[in-house]
């Protein structure tokens, strides 16, 4: 019966999901074939002593104390690859092989956050492009 | 796209404009969309269509003989303007005032809104000096809402993001279906708070009434004072350092810190047992594939 027990499997590794992309470790995932669950810590709240200079000028521009919004953003993990869901998108944007990657999933989640913010800042994003489409003149 | 300009697109239909920019020419394969970031990417700080406001010019805006409509779009019209700061005058408990602003902006409100007040926001710093009615702060992505007195039922109702206080009380179902964000509650809380929650923080100084967190896929909720009851679902979680942290800063933030800190808080989380993959899936699969 569905809705009894927690199935799924926990992260155990900041790495977990790079080095095993399909992440199927308990008896549930791998008779489904698919993780149950996010590929990161949804709760893990920011650690501030990590803050970038840009997410710094972020806040001060915006008038907040804080990082807002973006205390909900992490890196997570799809086929192998770090990447971060964008909510503006509905999807995954991958984060280019070029980018080194920390040993911590705090800092991790600073580089996601920086650069989500800016691709949802700049012109390239899908949602410019949407609105310039349906948007009402 | 870079071919069609804007005043081209204006004189086109929407179907025209759509097929101009090339929005058709992709098939419907659920990966085709794959995008990567670009580390180089240009540092700018709101989307490309915001006006460009200055905090320091402000105005004020009396709204008593205009509908909620009209208000709406006067406030659109002044951040044309360049005004960051826009007082609301006599609000008198209109409904939907101040919706859908998705950039920088100080709006004060001397008065109480009505339901659905400052609902789809996407950046802006929101003060109410008053109360407000029903659904208050629903669907924010970002920004911060401060209210100085009561609120009514579902308060913060599918948050997305930013941050959304009351300073005093709040109804039933708060934060119901609540997706990400932080609702603080200074007061008490009524029943059903946190229903079917999926992301994000709840923060109630005060009592919560009974069933809260029904129903909840995930998400934190933290609670000063005593929980009437739990709902289906919901346990209680380790209280750990960062959380710790993070309250004492939140809370310190807007003013409701507790003289005696942040130990006593009783955390609620998920017990994961509605995340349902139930046993038809694999043979569905099976079918499909």
């Amino acid at each position: 019966m569905a809705g009894t027990q927690y199935r799924g499997s926990a992260i155990t590794d900041v790495d977990q999901f790079v080095a095993d992309a399909a992440g199927l470790a308990s008896e549930r995932e791998k008779e489904i074939g698919q993780h149950i669950g996010y590929r990161y810590d949804v709760n893990l709240v920011p650690d501030y002593t990590k803050i970038t200079p840009y997410l710094s000028k972020y806040m001060e521009v915006m008038g907040w104390d804080d990082l807002n919004w973006l205390e909900d953003v992490h890196m997570g993990y799809e086929d192998g690859n770090p990447a971060v869901f964008d909510r503006n998108n509905n999807g995954w944007v991958s984060i280019p092989s070029s980018v080194e990657l920390p040993d911590n999933q705090q800092d991790r989640d600073m580089i996601a956050r920086e650069l989500l913010l800016k691709f949802q800042m700049s012109d390239r994003h899908p949602l410019a492009t949407l609105r310039k489409a349906y948007m009402k003149f | 796209m870079a071919g069609v300009s804007d005043a081209a697109l204006k004189e086109m239909t929407q179907e025209e404009r759509v097929t101009a920019l090339g929005m058709r020419t992709d098939q419907l394969t659920g990966r085709a969309m794959a995008i990567s970031f670009d580390p180089d990417e240009k540092e700018r700080f709101e989307y490309p269509w915001a006006p460009e406001v200055d905090f320091n010019k402000r105005t004020e805006l009396d709204v008593d003989e205009m509908t909620s409509t009209e208000a709406n779009n006067q406030i659109r019209a002044l951040m044309a303007e360049g005004y960051g700061t826009i007082v609301i005058k006599n609000p008198r408990g209109k409904h939907s005032l101040g919706v859908g602003i998705l950039s920088r902006l100080r709006l004060i409100f001397e008065g109480s809104l009505g339901y659905f007040g400052v609902g789809l926001l996407d950046g802006p710093n929101v003060t109410i000096n008053g109360r407000v009615g029903w659904s208050c702060g629903e669907n924010m992505m970002a920004g911060t809402i401060v209210v100085k007195k009561n609120a009514g039922s579902t308060f913060g109702a599918a948050l997305r993001g930013g941050d959304l206080v009351a300073r005093g009380s709040v109804g039933a179902r708060t934060g119901i279906d609540q997706k990400g964000g932080t609702i603080i509650v200074g007061g008490d809380t009524g029943a059903l708070s946190g229903f079917m929650m999926q992301r994000g923080r709840m923060v109630v100084c005060g009592n919560a009434g009974k069933d809260l967190g029904d129903s909840m896929y995930d998400g934190t909720i933290y609670v000063g004072g005593e929980i009437k009851s739990c709902g289906v679902d919901a346990v209680p979680g380790e209280l750990t350092d960062l959380d710790k942290a993070w309250l004492t800063r939140k809370l310190t933030q807007y003013g409701l810190l507790p003289d005696k800190g942040v130990d006593h808080f009783k955390k609620v989380v998920a017990g994961r047992m509605l995340w349902n993959y139930d046993n038809l899936e694999p043979s569905e699969k099976k079918l499909i594939l």
